[in-house]
């Protein structure tokens, strides 16, 4: 197993920088999720990790080998896609035996491999279909069992969740921490999904128009988002900004994640705000409302909590020890 | 079957154009052509006498119809797979995302814009022992001195391969160059990340996505050669004689110089026996290959 480095990676396409001075050490057995939002370059570092893109400028390690101009097939590295990318003529069986049949393994080890990685994913019974008779979730789990027999140094994930429905993703999420924590190998996991980066990395790489913003934990990252784009970022409900003024002195923003958002009394010191959008989740409720300056405010309850009604005027008000300060560049004051 | 006797109505009112212009150009001619099949006539082909079905089994034994039946064999066989195999050769080559591709895309698929008239000239010109380029190449490399391919009888046939090869090209360079972009580059990268080479990904990727259209351009190509007529008519006239060696069956049916000619009952019979062999050719080809072929998800 090997850990991978990428040392001040740029990538162009044409004049579109998609990839900036990009360097990140994703350490052997971690599973690291690169996240951001659509077109933000996270899927073009994982390419370049995988060698199906080279990089403008840069260095790519996997282990201590330097991985510039090295065929994908070379670099030991097995990919995941989005589509899943399955032969659509070929069986389950031989879908998941071919990267062993091109690299010319005896044909008993193949079949022992084979059966190995059905079994690990739950495919013995579905090896003679093909993959337009299986559901999404077993085609998913036929594309992870062919980057699986290979044994990989490195697995590389490109939202390969991205096409289940809602219950199948979560399901899917813990059987692939669980596979990660079975195998000790290296995940690099791409997802624009917050939730997917928060339950399944060991750390996560917040990316935004190819710069790299943050990487840190899953704890890290949401408790001390490094600027403005990371804390609004993540996090449902996302985190409210405000003009410092509104809570103490100084030029700074403060944001406050939605669940600290308070509702006190109006003696108590605060900011008016007009209730506009009370949304009832069942074990939470959002409530939604605007400053006399036009500042919208979301706040984060229990569902058991009693909430204002819409139209209600409330004061809000945040604990000083769970407000995020950022500089007028949006990055983190101390 | 109808939920309401409207929607009968309607379907039938709706069916009725297409079911119209298929029988006016389809049925009636086709019919008329099975029925004209058992008239025998005499020379001047004007007066005609019914002769039971005996003229079909006549035709067939015809050593005049087994001959073309065979030349159009021989020429089937030297144009389809050399064909397809030119094509999709040429349309994987310019599959490729590079500058100034586009000149050549444009270059590979201009036949499909050329007549059959104008291509068998071109190629009579090429063709020509005096001034041809061919020629001149086979004399420069020894393999023949100064030839008249067209005037041999065994090099006439494949002289006018050569020709319906060129000319069909730019159709099917167009239909799988369509087929190759709608291929998913994912599925090129996934063979790429499981060590494919070139050679594997064209065998394990290319050629079974590629395979309904392969199919297609296969029935399409065998059915043009069988009805290959333009190309003889103005290159050899079904000569070189007495060999006859490039007479088709469909030259045997329309030439100037066939013996059928003007015998509408024969003619009938001739065609409405190359109508059921191209229907048996086609429907082989889709039994024997639509095996291996995969239609998508």
């Amino acid at each position: 197993m090997a850990g991978v480095q990428l040392i001040k990676v740029t990538k162009n396409f044409g004049s579109v920088v998609a990839v900036d001075d990009f360097s990140l050490d994703i350490a052997d057995k971690e599973f690291m999720v690169l996240l951001g939002p659509s077109g933000c370059g996270k899927s073009t570092v994982l390419r370049m990790i995988a060698g199906l893109e080279a990089p403008t400028s840069g260095e790519v390690f996997i282990g201590d080998h330097l991985m510039n101009g090295v065929a994908p097939k070379d670099r030991d590295v097995a990919m995941v896609f989005q589509s899943y990318a399955l032969y659509p003529h070929k069986t389950v069986r031989a879908n998941i035996e071919f990267p062993l049949k091109t690299r010319g393994v005896d044909s008993k080890l193949r079949a022992a491999a084979v059966a190995d990685a059905a079994a690990v994913l739950g495919l013995a019974d579905l090896l003679d279909r093909k993959p337009g008779q299986l559901s999404g979730g077993q085609r998913q789990r036929v594309a992870l069992a062919r980057a699986l027999v290979r044994d990989p140094q490195v697995f590389c994930m490109d939202e390969p969740l991205s096409n289940l429905d809602a219950k199948l993703r979560g399901e899917t999420r813990s059987e692939l921490v669980a596979l990660h924590q079975r195998l000790g190998s290296t995940f690099v996991y791409v997802t624009h999904d917050q939730v997917e980066a928060m339950t399944m990395g060991s750390r996560i790489a917040v990316i935004v128009a190819g710069v790299l913003q943050q990487v840190g934990s899953p704890t890290d990252v949401y408790d001390r988002p490094a600027n403005i784009f990371v804390a609004t970022f993540l996090g449902t409900p996302p985190m409210n900004i405000f003009p410092a003024q509104l809570f103490e002195a100084g030029e700074h923003s403060v944001g406050v994640r939605p669940e600290y958002v308070r509702f006190v009394d109006s003696h108590s010191g605060g900011v008016e705000a007009t209730i506009r959008l009370v949304e009832h989740l069942g074990h939470e409720v959002h409530v939604t409302g605007v400053l006399a300056d036009g500042t919208v405010v979301v706040a984060r309850h229990g569902g058991e909590e009693a909430s204002p009604r819409s139209g209600d005027m409330v004061t809000v008000s945040a604990e000083a020890r769970h407000r995020h300060r950022f500089d007028v560049s949006g990055r983190r004051l101390a | 079957m109808f939920r309401r006797r409207g929607d009968g109505l309607i379907a039938s009112a709706m069916l009725a154009p297409a079911i119209a212009i298929l029988s006016i150009f389809v049925v009636y001619p086709l019919g008329r052509a099975v029925w004209l099949g058992h008239l025998r006539c005499d020379a001047t082909g004007r007066k005609c006498r019914t002769s039971g079905w005996m003229q079909y089994f006549d035709v067939l034994r015809s050593s005049d119809f087994q001959h073309a039946l065979k030349v159009t064999f021989v020429y089937a066989l030297l144009t389809v797979p050399a064909g397809l195999v030119i094509g999709v050769g040429l349309a994987v080559l310019a599959d490729k995302q590079i500058r100034g591709i586009g000149f050549f895309r444009t270059i590979f698929s201009s036949t499909v814009a050329t007549s059959v008239a104008v291509a068998s000239l071109i190629w009579f010109v090429l063709l020509q022992p005096q001034v041809g380029l061919l020629p001149d190449m086979l004399s420069m490399f020894g393999v023949m001195k100064n030839p008249g391919l067209l005037n041999d009888a065994g090099t006439a046939l494949p002289a006018i391969a050569i020709t319906s090869i060129w000319a069909n090209l730019g159709f099917t360079f167009i239909i799988v160059t369509a087929a190759l972009q709608s291929i998913p580059a994912e599925l090129f990268e996934s063979a790429m990340m499981d060590g494919a080479g070139g050679w594997k990904r064209f065998t394990n990727v290319t050629i079974p996505m590629l395979s309904p259209t392969l199919l297609f351009v296969s029935v399409v190509l065998v059915t043009r050669a069988f009805q290959a007529y333009a190309e003889v008519d103005l290159l050899t006239k079904g000569g070189p004689n007495p060999e006859r060696s490039t007479e088709t069956v469909t030259y045997l049916i329309y030439g100037q110089t066939s013996l059928v000619k003007n015998d509408i009952g024969l003619k009938s019979t001739t065609a409405v026996l190359l109508f059921a062999i191209l229907l048996v050719l086609s429907l082989v080809q889709f039994r024997s290959l639509e095996r291996r072929v995969h239609y998508g998800n």
